[in-house]
């Protein structure tokens, strides 16, 4: 990528990047789309953080939602899949090179309708990646028609009554098997920032839903994903503060009101407590939590579950530190002696 | 031939004396989940160790427990190890079906049955040999819960008796079977054998005219399953990713290779996996799991069978436009739709090679041997990282599952070659590519992997329609020049396909064409039409799709060409349709079986003298 900033001396990272080397291809999708404030998360976060782009592997399904990929990270490389399978194709890109950090961006239909069983299936294996739910409750790209996320009660745009109950992604995740499980809105910066930065430290499956509204078609009044609705309905349930692992921890935390969680990679997520009593490293008080939202209908934001102890599928692998993928023949292809004992054996 | 040697027309008494050596089918019917598969692979090895060809075939339910089963065992000093139609020995243990089995057998047959079934009465042209099972096996078996598995051994000795089967070499074949861990079990069923044996002898006098006699005809060889080899090929091709679902008749390959590589795929100072094995939660998964791993740079797999190439299509579709190399292993059942899940047929043919919507096209290796289960297996991996694509290894349940004799597989001469792909350092040199654009005029372009720690590695991998840069266009332009160079690319695969094995005969005016394993059955058919209709037939064995030069070649030099499917539409036919002239399409004649059992030898031979109006 080339860069046309001119001096005063160059904003960089700890890798000697500019934010600028972060970001992907001009977007396309509409303005004021929450999916575009997500991008702009991911963008800020990776630089902030100082990941290496060449390192990460992005993945996408089939939808607004998915396009998004191409329009950050342009140094790493991005794979837009097939409509709701991509938690297979991420699965065997990590499988051939688990040094890879993989970063999957999804929708609701991608996810909770299509892609459903996928998502279920890598939950279960608490794959580790970042797996973000772009969650505006309808179909963009075919023109408004409702996902699998959309609220009992909500409206389309032409009025038809959506219903059936929705899936919660995040209720899902956390019942079984992802370890990191959060759930944010698009509009509010400093909370998502906190959520992905702790999903770019986080060793295991991240599930993050964001509520990111659709402007065209599913903004309006009768809606329960539009920017209104979240106004209205959104509980906040915590203060989040990230601090990596290669800055000093010089604050001293006060007893009891933090919940101060240390990350794989030696990072510190602090979720401080606001209005209510809540614990997210306890799995079944939070799907407690989440049922009775549901039914007073608010919207819980925040850290919903974090475990940083279970194994990753990859470890249950029994792999090297390199790539398999990569392996030169010596390693992957047995000796003659092999082949003479297995012919042994038939004879 | 051998089923002409025998057939007397007046009811048996007493010797026939003809006698058929090394020349005969000896059938097992009985109760799938009763154990007999270790009885009738003890029986075959047998034979095959006193160096007579042999195969095995096993016509099984698509069930656990409780339904018939048949096991075929042909011997053939000819060394026909295709399936014979006609049944000279019937070992009939199942009460469900013994009276049809015996009525369906040739005049001359002998049959050896489980007394109460009292089976003798139904026929007066075969020779029968009536054993009481279950007076025999309580002696030797005291434990009444094992009877039921240790009973069908008996056979085995009441056959070796009958057959002249060496008892040593059963003894040896029945302790390889069990191996060292079994030698209780092993001694168990040995002495039901030997009573078996000793009960024959003491009871019967041979009538009939089949037995074995020593040939020296399979010294060195193996005993294998095609799923076996083909696992063996992969685990040497240098597999890194394996993904699966189970399903049969594909099942059993990828069980096969997880035995292996827990074996001989570790590294031995590490104790680390140099690989991945991962069953999906479904077909769809698998494949895509097989894709996103090729993407990355492993050598990725998957197997399966049609109801699994069904789901894949959509999949396979982003492997071919996205340019993702992946082997896929497709053992043929007998579709369509759940179909006959335990039976045999090449009935994927069209589909796998148009796998997926629009203008798709994929590359098709045929084994029909063991041997090649091995080496095509090796070649895929190879063929699908040179042409960045999904690559089908085709085989069917006949060859996947049933034993078939083989040589020993050689090891890999070649090194392993991964294709195209450009590492920091070549970009370094060349500072920078473009990821679908032809440099090399075969259409293939140079690819790099995530992870390539370099400003000018990335590239965006989208099913959507893709520039050389692999950017997003709808640009017409764009799109048709991608779709050529695609189309260009497949014309490059055509000259590095496997090539077909062709067998010219001198004056032949009519011809074969073949895959997989028809083989055996034409290769019996052509000596058959020489020896007893005076036919020369010249034959010509596909081993890949796309067809080479060959193949056309081959059509013009006969007046008729009998295109071969074991399929109900002529599928292979159809796939030659798509491309050739009218002038050669009007040499072929369409051949076809699709019953679901192994095509065999007289099927064939029927089928062209009638065409031929003979």
């Amino acid at each position: 990528m080339s860069s046309t900033v001119t001096p005063p001396p160059r904003k960089m990272n700890r890798l000697g990047l500019e934010v600028l080397q972060y970001k992907g291809s001009k977007t396309t999708l509409c303005a004021g789309c929450g999916h575009n404030s997500v991008s702009e998360r991911i963008v800020e976060c990776f630089y902030e953080l100082g990941v290496n782009p060449y390192t990460v592997a992005k993945f996408s399904g089939i939808g607004c939602s998915s396009k998004s990929p191409a329009y950050f990270l342009g140094l790493s490389h991005g794979f837009n899949s097939v409509h709701g399978r991509m938690p297979s194709i991420a699965t065997g890109a990590l499988l051939a090179n688990a040094t890879l950090l993989g970063i999957g961006v999804t929708g609701d239909g991608d996810t909770a309708s299509i892609g459903i069983g996928q998502f279920m299936h890598l939950v279960r294996r608490n794959l580790p990646m970042i797996y973000v739910i772009e969650n505006n409750g309808v179909y963009g790209l075919t023109k408004g028609q409702f996902s699998a996320t959309a609220d009992v009660g909500s409206t389309l745009k032409t009025g038809v009554h959506n219903e059936l109950p929705p899936f919660d992604c995040c209720a899902l995740a956390l019942k079984w098997g992802a370890t990191f499980v959060a759930r944010s809105f698009s509009g509010d910066k400093r909370q998502l920032q906190a959520i992905l930065k702790a999903a770019i430290a986080h060793h295991g499956l991240s599930v993050i839903d964001v509520i990111s509204p659709c402007v065209t078609f599913n903004d309006h009044e009768g809606s329960t994903k539009s920017y209104a609705y979240m106004k209205e309905h959104e509980e906040v349930l915590q203060e989040l503060d990230f601090v990596p692992a290669f800055e000093d921890i010089t604050v001293e935390i006060p007893e009891g009101e933090v919940l101060d969680v240390q990350m794989h990679d030696g990072s510190h997520l602090r979720i401080r407590k606001l209005h209510r009593d809540f614990n997210p490293t306890d799995r079944l008080a939070t799907l407690a939590a989440l049922e009775d939202a549901e039914a007073k209908e608010e919207v819980l934001t925040g850290v919903l579950y974090v475990n940083t102890s279970k194994p990753t599928f990859l470890e249950l692998l029994n792999l090297g530190d390199a790539p398999i993928a990569t392996l030169p023949e010596s390693k992957v292809r047995p000796p003659k002696a092999a082949l003479d004992e297995a012919m042994d054996e038939l004879r | 031939m051998s089923t002409l040697e025998v057939s007397p027309d007046e009811p048996l008494s007493g010797q026939s004396g003809h006698s058929v050596v090394n020349d005969f089918s000896i059938q097992v019917a009985t109760v799938n989940g009763s154990g007999s598969q270790t009885a009738n692979s003890v029986l075959m090895r047998a034979i095959f160790q006193m160096g007579v060809p042999v195969s095995g075939k096993n016509m099984f339910p698509s069930n656990i427990a409780g339904l018939p089963t048949w096991f075929t065992i042909r011997a053939s000093r000819h060394g026909y190890i295709g399936r014979r139609k006609e049944i000279d020995f019937l070992v009939a243990m199942n009460p469900e079906t013994a009276r049809e089995d015996v009525m369906n057998l040739e005049s001359g047959a002998a049959v050896v049955y489980d007394e109460p079934l009292k089976l003798s009465e139904l026929r007066s042209d075969v020779y029968f040999y009536p054993v009481p099972f279950d007076k025999l096996v309580a002696p030797v078996c005291p434990e009444a819960k094992l009877r039921k598995l240790v009973r069908n051994m008996i056979y085995d000795g009441v056959v070796a008796q009958l057959l002249a089967v060496e008892m040593d070499e059963v003894h040896k074949a029945l302790v390889k079977q069990f191996g060292k861990r079994k030698a209780k079990a092993a001694e168990l069923n040995w002495g039901a054998c030997k009573a078996g044996f000793d009960y024959a002898a003491r009871s019967f006098t041979k009538s009939d005219p089949y037995r074995v006699a020593r040939m020296n005809a399979t010294a060195g060889k193996i005993i294998v399953d095609g799923n076996s080899a083909c696992a063996l090929g992969a685990m040497f091709a240098g597999v890194t990713v394996v993904t699966w679902y189970p399903i049969t008749p594909s099942s059993s390959l990828v069980e096969s290779l997880i035995g292996y590589m827990k074996r001989f795929r570790h590294d031995p100072e590490t104790g680390k996996a140099t690989y991945a094995i991962v069953q999906a939660e479904d077909e769809l998964a698998s494949i895509g799991m097989a894709l996103g791993a090729g993407w990355a740079g492993a050598r990725s797999m998957t197997a399966t069978a049609g109801p699994g190439i069904s789901l894949m299509s959509e999949f396979v579709g982003l492997g071919y436009y996205a340019e993702i190399p992946a082997v896929i292993f497709n053992v043929e059942r007998v579709g369509p739709s759940t179909g006959l899940p335990t039976r045999t047929q090449q009935g994927d043919l069209l589909s796998t090679a148009l796998l997926s919507h629009g203008d798709t096209k994929h590359p098709m290796f045929f084994p029909s041997s063991c041997e090649e289960c091995f080496s095509m297996a090796i070649d895929a991996f190879d063929f699908a990282e040179r042409f960045q694509t999904p690559v089908f290894v085709m085989t069917d349940l006949d060859l996947g599952m049933n034993n078939w004799m083989a040589d020993p597989f050689p090891y890999p001469e070649k090194p392993i070659r991964r294709g195209k792909v450009l590492t920091a350092e070549d970009l370094d040199k060349i500072g920078g590519f473009a990821r679908y654009k032809d440099v090399d005029g075969d259409g293939v372009g140079y690819r790099t992997l995530p992870g390539t720690n370099h400003p000018a590695a990335s590239y965006f991998t989208r099913g959507s329609g893709h520039n050389e840069k692999a950017q997003y266009t709808e640009r017409e332009d764009d799109y048709i020049h991608n779709m050529d160079r695609l189309a260009h690319k497949f014309e490059a695969m055509r000259r590095h396909v496997p090539e077909p094995v062709v067998r010219m005969a001198e004056k032949a005016r009519i011809g074969f064409v073949a895959l997989g394993t028809s083989d055996y059955a034409v290769r019996e058919s052509c000596d058959q039409l020489k020896s007893e209709y005076d036919i020369d037939a010249s034959y010509l064995r596909l081993r890949a799709y796309p067809f080479t030069d060959r193949l056309q070649d081959f059509i013009r030099r006969h007046e008729r060409v009998y295109v071969v499917d074991q399929n109900r539409d002529a599928q292979l036919l159809g796939l030659m349709r798509l491309e050739f002239d009218a002038d050669l399409i009007a040499r072929l004649r369409s051949l076809r079986y699709y019953g679901g059992l192994p095509l065999d030898a007289r099927t064939v031979t029927d089928e062209v003298l009638k065409q031929e109006g003979k």
